[in-house]
């Protein structure tokens, strides 16, 4: 995968920050003196972005070894950096795959442990962290010095908990221990079907969610009237063995490249629109059933590999929020009117249905209906972001910090009452505040002195 | 001519870049490996991937065997290669590609560092070469496998020392096939390009990088067709072609 342009840093939005990528196959000797890791840089904003007084940031991908698998068992401990690329490459075909997977797979087991992802299967397996038995770590050691150690859900339990959605603020994960899922058939089962609006389209998300362990629905953001919230709805399960073909599916070894960064934002309204209309109208009955391979299923995007590139310079953002179930439809819907209000064309807009809450001090879902929608980036992004933030606020609804970049530190407070525990649990296993991002220094007001020349 | 597939390979090297990814490429088509290296820890880890990796590919067994061995030590060359054909059961193949690495910049801030890479990448590697092919020869024959670089190639500006190393390399890597090829020794210099691997990790990036997965498939390849030298990515073979007859006057213009 190339690297990232070595004098900027940036996440999937490609809004850059000041700070430099080092790229390491050792982590434990390579974590001295920065302040923060990345995998392979997913996160929209500025999550894995270094804070500009400690300039550097470790890049995990290349520590990719797997320590230890137990096929009998499924327990899987691998370096913080392997990808989820690779992993479903190696064991997917032998009956194994991760419990919980995001909407990407170019993504590192460190990445996902750090912002405890969630995926399609939210309402049924909760989040990566549920599935994480012990994590490796390089933690603070007084002023400068650092330790390695392990916790886990029983060992240095508020530590774990402090690292899992932590975003990689309590110290550096080394190694992952987690449990795959041993799968029936390396085929996927889907149930496509298609909602007139969103009322229809809300109550189907509850009620596929009753029985199919993974649940999407996409929607047409720019609708409104009486077809706003129309969309579609995938859910899907792993196929029985009884009704699958014995082969597994190929994975593709590499995506269609996004040609070239586009000299202008591709993302208007009405191309959006048209976008939105075929996707719509690509399915003409309003119910199909049938097989397709995880990769389609859980990963349709990154068939385009660098699809950013087409938000061209400016780059991207996203608003993923989860409005809590008490709030109930209306506040979906009064929150799609607010999207409307804005104007900003969606690429991008989906709706999943959470379930528990998980362990993570941080982690951002909790049962409702989460929203997520790509936004290209403008002059008036903040402004839209806080409108946003408003309307998630209004219904007691919280962010996901994995996608956020615009978000003002007040604003997240107010989203976040969880957010002091977090931090004085970080307090306690980093007083010094080591480690720290771009991200933390904007929204938890970690200290971050002017650059000097020549820091690193 | 068809040579039958490797099968024992000692490998110094293994834990990092390149190595790492042959080392997996070569185990997933059932090759046993012996990882030769100088931290035991590091090469734990590695023999715990490679059996992994080996078993998801269906080859089932025991994780890759460990032996310490510094090439910056070359009294400990002999012993510990004798040790991996023990571990082993026999050796058909040994794989280097252990080294230093650095710039011409990273050279003018430190003479001793270019005191070192040139100890290292030349000397102790011939010297570890040499312990190797005494072995395989004293078995009837086998296969040599050594990193170069295309840095080798031509005197460059920004690789003059590391080039110096590697061309010097070449060189003895060369006069080794001419010497033994009748008595059974297949010698392959193996010279990248530039690849994405934590040696490079920082360093601006030209045209043509690779990925040390592709790299370690063409050295495969290589090893099975039995080949002399190989360029890797293969685009690299045509750059360095053009490289190698430009006239000086042009070369001092570049920065290449």
């Amino acid at each position: 995968m190339p690297r990232p342009r070595s004098d900027s840093v940036s996440g999937w939005g490609r809004v850059a920050d000041p700070g430099r990528v080092v790229w390491a196959e050792r982590l434990e000797a390579a974590t001295d003196g920065v302040a923060l890791l990345r995998g392979l840089g997913r996160s929209y904003g500025d999550s894995a972005s270094p804070p500009s007084d400690r300039p550097v940031v470790l890049a995990t991908p290349l520590a990719d070894r797997i320590l230890a698998f137990d096929p009998a068992s499924g327990l899987l401990t691998a370096e913080a950096g392997l990808s989820l690329y690779a992993l479903n490459r190696l064991l997917h075909p032998r009956g194994y795959f991760v419990p919980v997977t995001p909407g990407t797979q170019f993504v590192t087991l460190g990445g996902m442990v750090a912002a405890d992802v969630h995926g399609k299967m939210h309402h049924s397996a909760g989040t990566i962290g549920r599935h994480v038995r012990a994590l490796r770590m390089r933690i603070a050691d007084g002023e400068t010095g650092l330790q390695t150690l392990t916790c886990s859900p029983t060992v240095h339990a508020d530590l774990f908990w402090a690292t899992v959605g932590g975003m990689g603020l309590t110290g550096a994960i080394l190694d992952v221990t987690l449990q795959l899922e041993r799968i029936p058939s390396p085929w996927i089962e889907q149930e496509v079907t298609k909602h007139g609006n969103l009322d229809e389209l809300l109550s189907a998300l509850q009620t596929a969610s009753a029985t199919w362990p993974s649940t999407v629905a996409w929607i047409d953001c720019l609708r409104t009237g009486a077809a706003m919230g129309r969309g579609v709805l995938f859910a899907g399960r792993w196929a029985p063995a009884d009704i699958a073909p014995a082969h597994s599916p190929r994975w593709a070894r590499r995506g269609v490249a996004f040609p070239l960064e586009s000299p202008i934002d591709l993302l208007t309204p009405w191309t959006v629109r048209i976008f939105n209309e075929a996707v719509y109208r690509k399915q003409l009955r309003a119910r199909v059933r049938g097989l397709t391979s995880p990769e389609q299923y859980f990963y349709p995007l990154d068939i385009v590999k660098d699809w950013n590139l087409a938000y061209g310079r400016r780059g991207l953002t996203q608003h993923q929020a989860v409005l809590p179930r008490e709030a109930g439809s209306a506040a979906v819907r009064a929150f799609l009117q607010e999207l409307t209000r804005t104007e900003a064309a969606s690429f991008l807009c989906v709706l999943k249905d959470c379930g528990d809450e998980g362990g993570g001090l941080l982690s951002f879902p909790r049962p409702g209906t989460s929203i997520a929608i790509d936004l290209p980036v403008r002059r008036d992004t903040p402004a839209v972001i806080a409108r946003l933030n408003a309307a998630a606020h209004a219904f007691g609804g919280r962010i996901y910090l994995a996608k956020d970049r615009f978000t003002t530190a007040a604003d997240f407070a107010a989203m976040e009452p969880r957010l002091p525990a977090f931090l004085e649990a970080r307090r306690r296993w980093d007083p010094h505040l080591r480690f720290r991002s771009a991200q933390s220094v904007r929204l938890f007001g970690d200290p971050c002195e002017a650059a000097r020349p020549g820091a690193r | 001519m068809t040579t039958p597939k490797p099968q024992l390979i000692a490998i110094l090297g293994a834990t990092k870049g390149m190595g790492r990814a042959l080392a997996r490429a070569a185990a997933g088509r059932g090759a046993k490996l012996c990882l030769l290296g100088r931290d035991g820890d590091e090469l734990a880890r590695s023999a715990a991937d490679l059996q992994v990796r080996a078993a998801a590919a269906g080859h089932a067994g025991p994780p890759p065997s460990t032996i310490l061995c510094d090439l910056e030590d070359p009294l400990s060359h002999a012993p510990a290669l004798l040790a991996a054909e023990a571990a082993l059961g026999g050796l058909d193949v040994v794989v280097v590609t252990a080294g230093a690495f650095a710039t011409a910049a990273a050279f003018d801030a430190d003479l001793g560092l270019a005191g070192h890479v040139l100890h290292l990448d030349f000397t102790c590697t011939i010297l570890f070469c040499e312990a190797a092919r005494l072995r395989l020869l004293e078995r009837g024959g086998g296969q040599l496998v050594v990193f170069g670089s295309v840095a080798g190639d031509r005197g460059r500006k920004p690789v003059g020392i590391y080039g110096a190393a590697k061309a010097g390399l070449h060189h003895y890597l060369e006069s080794l096939d001419h010497r033994f090829a009748a008595a059974g020794l297949r010698v392959l210099t193996v010279k990248p390009g530039f690849v994405r691997t934590g040696m490079t990790a920082g360093l601006p990036e030209p045209p043509f990088a690779g990925e040390p997965d592709a790299v370690a498939a063409r050295v495969l390849r290589a090893m099975d067709r039995g080949a002399s030298v190989v360029y890797a990515p293969p685009i690299w073979a045509l750059v360095m072609l053009v490289i190698r007859w430009l006239p000086r006057a042009v070369m001092r213009r570049v920065g290449f």
